[in-house]
């Protein structure tokens, strides 16, 4: 029986390309998002991610008003 | 292990904003947590995955979206306040394959732009309307929109929006959707997950109806401007959750589309041929061919007043005249009365003939003949007949008063009660050009001219009937008759 | 079935053969008299050639499909009248300053307000100084006959593309609703969609507008727009001149206005007056030269003959740079001058020496 690729998700967030709106910490089911203490040149807190546990749902990537502030990546292992 | 891009920067975004001034080419110019930037992002993903970046035309707003263009991956425009569905209307027309988004706030559609959003609609223009209504004007900086809430406070209701002196808010959606003409309408909510997945699935059905031209759809969307209503991301969402849609309920207002056939417009046709067949007359050919008239009276303006009432023909009667100078190789000119007067129910007109230059085509002093089908004209135009000129009248409608026209050779007939003989009352203006005619050959014309009058007139009454023989026929018995009933008044007495 | 090119027409209808020679390929408007004719003839022949006709629901939804039509790479007309053009100012300068081509005819009646629906000629200020908002002029082209109706509309589209430009053809309601003979041109071959334009054969990502936030840029833009209305000056004044040659006076009149004023012409030569008549076909560029060379070879007074309350006199006496005294021969209201009214008013002012 052949078992599935495990798959897991990703949540990168490009730091200067986010307006620390908090749109995503609201949005995220798992709580994985918050914003962070460091500001960026526009002059926002970006939103930084947990580290892991992302469900690959796409509710923070949705919610986000800025074309390329998050990105979410899946990961598949071998 | 692998790694690949699950969600991205959408694909129907300019990969750096260059069109936008400034450092900044990676973001939009919109406010932190906008609902423009969540709409714009479905808006690029959807073109980029229906294939149609390269059919898209969008038409920007004044509002905070007023630069748009500087974003999305394909043709646009940018519109004075409100009147994006007309420039869409133009675009669409101009090329029906396009695929035209309208993109617009809640004071530029509902509130200065209101008729046109309407009447697109109504005409089921194949566009697609993106209407964000956050309740506020936000680019200019936290006015009363139409939409905004009863007690909802802004910069131009600072107590918070009186009904009784602003009104309500306006339910675009509902309105819209009892038009016969559109295929879609839809309210959503760019707030919570689900809410978000709705609208991203609203937008590729309006975007997929443009694609069919199905005609017009449109998307409300209730959108956040947590900055000019100064609430945080959480309090924003809740605000549109609990309040807004309390006045604007979300979901399907209307949706007609598998039903509609798509639209097809006329391929446009640019064949010379045919546009010389459509606009050029067919050539009557005169027997006369090419006969230039001699008589001296036309080397300067000779001008003639026709006048009577609407319905008798006086203006057909004046455009014979005016066909037998376009044949007759004349300068002639034709100027109807126009407007309500023409509308109260009389009617005249001026003709002016010359072999040179015509100054004023209206004949409002020194007439050389005047034709009166009405006791008013007689009245109102007697006094522009200049001393020595010609007055022919209808006398079955027409009673010249006692000491009128004492300076005019005189003609009458009674025209309209020979017409009727004739069995057709219509008539009565070619019974008036017969006896034009035999005027003319009276006081006018020179030998050579007077010899084929009959034959140049007859000929301007087949040009002016020309789709119709049998009418033709009638108005040359008519002229016959009217030539030949002529009865000749009086002389000038001085 | 042979065809011939000698027809009939009313000088609305005119413009509207024009603009079908031309290659127009749409047609937006609202109904107002004394323009109306125009909408029903393109109602009539746009669709048969598989052309776009739209009535609008207003003259502001009008002028804005034209400037979608125009974006969108096709050649485009409306029409209207003196109101209705106060309406259409707003798209017309987003069209100027998109730098947009499209026709515009406004067949003058009489204003203002609600005024009347009789000729007169008081839309020359808010046509040919630009009239909408911000520092954008247009070309203004002024037939004086029904064949210049046709001939100066086709004009008119072809100036447009070349100065990508809104172009008036400004006549009033009697040069509107009488009928003459003319000659009709042959139909031009197909304007083809400019490289400028958002057709999705000459680009995928033209974008088109008229916001220039950055006052460096937007005076850059105005400079621009200037720079070609300074080369639209230089090089398009169109100008006709009847008995000038030795003309001591000179009328200067435009439109129906011209005609009356060259039949007074006549009359004054007759009686020994040495007049003649600058009769302008383009009012922006408005003929400096002509006056300019008319002053030169002697002219030494001028009639401005409108039927305005004094607006092309204006223009008269800059041209000339006030070289010598131009008096005002007008009515207003819907009312035409008289050849008499003229020659006695002309009369009056010669013999007053001033």
């Amino acid at each position: 029986m052949e078992t599935k690729p495990k798959k897991t998700f990703r949540c990168d967030i490009a730091f200067d390309e986010c307006k620390g709106c908090s749109r995503c910490v609201e949005a995220c089911p798992r709580s994985l998002l918050k914003l962070g203490d460091a500001i960026n040149m526009m002059g926002f807190p970006a939103a930084v991610y947990a580290g892991e546990g992302c469900i690959g749902c796409g509710a923070c990537y949705y919610s986000c008003p800025e074309p390329g502030a998050i990105t979410i990546v899946e990961i598949t292992e071998d | 292990m692998s790694e690949k891009i699950k969600l991205g920067r959408p694909a129907g975004f300019f990969d750096v904003f260059e069109r936008r001034p400034g450092a900044i080419k990676k973001n939009m110019h919109y406010c932190p947590g906008c609902g423009h930037g969540v709409l714009h992002k479905l808006i690029a993903e959807a073109i980029a995955d229906l294939g149609i970046t390269h059919r898209v035309v969008l038409a920007a707003p004044v509002g905070c979206a007023v630069f748009a263009y500087y974003y999305f991956k394909c043709r646009s425009i940018q519109c004075a306040h409100g009147r994006a569905p007309a420039v869409a209307t133009g675009l669409t027309r101009s090329n029906p394959d396009d695929v035209i988004i309208s993109y617009q706030g809640d004071g530029d559609l509902a509130s200065i732009g209101f008729n046109h959003i309407l009447q697109a609609a109504n005409r089921g223009e194949n566009m697609t309307v993106f209407f964000v209504n956050n309740a506020i004007y936000g680019m200019t900086g936290g006015q009363m929109a139409p939409t905004t809430l009863p007690g909802q406070k802004t910069q131009t209701s600072p107590l918070g929006r009186d009904v009784l002196e602003t009104g309500y808010p306006i339910r675009v959606c509902e309105m819209i959707s009892q038009f016969d003409a559109p295929v879609y309408v839809e309210r959503c909510a760019l707030t919570s997950f689900k809410n978000i997945m709705a609208a991203r699935r609203a937008v590729r059905k309006a975007l997929q109806n443009s694609m069919d031209k199905k005609g017009f759809s449109l998307v409300e969307f209730l959108s956040g401007c947590p900055v000019n209503l100064k609430m945080n991301a959480h309090d924003m969402s809740e605000f549109i959750e609990t309040k807004m849609t309390k006045f604007f309920p979300l979901g399907v207002y209307l949706d007609r589309a598998a039903e509609r056939e798509p639209i097809v417009r006329a391929e446009m046709n640019y064949d010379a041929d045919k546009i010389k067949s459509l606009l050029y007359p067919e050539e009557i050919q005169s027997e006369l061919g090419d006969y230039k008239c001699s008589s001296p009276v036309f080397d300067k303006e000779c001008r003639v007043k026709i006048s009577g009432f609407g319905g008798q023909g006086v203006l057909s009667l004046g455009y014979i005249l005016a066909i037998l100078g376009k044949q007759r190789n004349f300068n002639v000119s034709w100027l109807p009365s126009y407007g309500p007067e023409m509308r109260g129910g009389t009617a005249n007109c001026s003709v002016v003939f010359s072999k040179s230059h015509i100054g004023s085509p209206e004949a409002a002093e020194n007439c050389d003949m005047l034709v009166c089908m009405n006791q008013p004209s007689v009245e109102k135009f007697l006094p522009i007949l200049k001393a020595g000129g010609v007055l022919v009248y209808d006398s079955s409608t027409v009673k010249l008063p006692e000491g009128a026209a004492k300076d005019h050779y005189v003609y009458g007939l009674p025209a309209s009660d020979l017409a009727n003989h004739l069995g057709d009352l219509r008539a009565a203006n070619t019974v008036m050009l017969g006896a034009i005619a035999a005027v003319m050959a009276d006081n006018f014309l020179d030998d050579a001219d007077k010899a084929n009058l009959d034959t140049a007139m007859i000929e301007a009454v087949r040009e002016m009937f020309a789709k119709k023989a049998k009418a033709a026929d009638i108005n040359i018995e008519a002229y016959k008759t009217g030539k030949e009933k002529i009865e000749f008044k009086s002389v000038p007495k001085a | 079935m042979n065809r011939t090119n000698r027809v009939l027409l009313k000088g609305n209808e005119a413009a509207v053969y024009g603009a079908l020679l031309a290659g127009c390929e749409c047609y937006f408007g609202y109904p107002i008299t004394p323009a109306s004719e125009i909408a029903h003839a393109s109602a009539r022949l746009f669709p048969a050639m598989g052309r776009v006709f739209i009535q609008a629901e207003c003259e502001i939804a009008s002028i804005n499909m034209v400037m979608g039509a125009s974006a969108a790479g096709k050649r485009v007309m409306t029409a209207s009248s003196g109101l209705g053009i106060s309406l259409k100012q707003e798209g017309v300068s987003y069209i100027a300053t998109a730098e947009l081509p499209c026709v515009i005819v406004d067949v003058m009646r009489g204003g203002p307000g609600l005024g009347n629906i009789s000729p007169e000629q008081a839309d020359y200020n808010q046509v040919v100084k630009g009239g909408g908002h911000g520092g954008y002029r247009c070309i203004v082209l002024s037939p004086g006959s029904v064949q210049e109706m046709c001939d100066l509309t086709m004009l008119a589209f072809d100036l447009a593309d070349k100065y990508r430009t809104p172009v008036y053809v400004l006549t009033d309601g009697m040069i509107g609703q009488m009928m003459e003979k003319l000659e009709l041109p042959e139909p031009r071959p197909r304007r083809m969609p400019p490289a400028w334009s958002l057709d999705r054969n000459v680009s995928a990502d033209n974008w088109i507008s008229s916001i220039y936030m950055d006052p460096v840029d937007l005076e850059e833009t105005n400079r621009r727009l200037n720079r070609k209305y300074d080369e639209i000056r230089e090089k398009e004044q169109l100008v006709e001149e009847f008995m000038m040659d030795d003309a001591e006076y000179a009328f200067v009149a435009y439109g129906i206005a011209s005609r009356m004023a060259r039949s007074a012409v006549d009359e004054l030569r007759k009686q020994g007056v040495k007049i003649g008549l600058v009769r302008p076909k383009t009012l922006f560029p408005f003929p400096e030269n002509a006056l300019r060379k008319a002053v030169k070879n002697g002219v030494k007074q001028f009639f401005s003959v409108e039927m305005s309350n004094g607006q092309m006199i204006d223009d008269v006496r800059l041209a000339i740079e006030c070289a010598r005294p131009v008096a005002l021969i007008n009515r207003m209201g819907g009312n035409v001058p008289t050849v008499e009214e003229i020659v006695n008013r002309t009369m009056d002012v010669i013999k007053g020496g001033k």
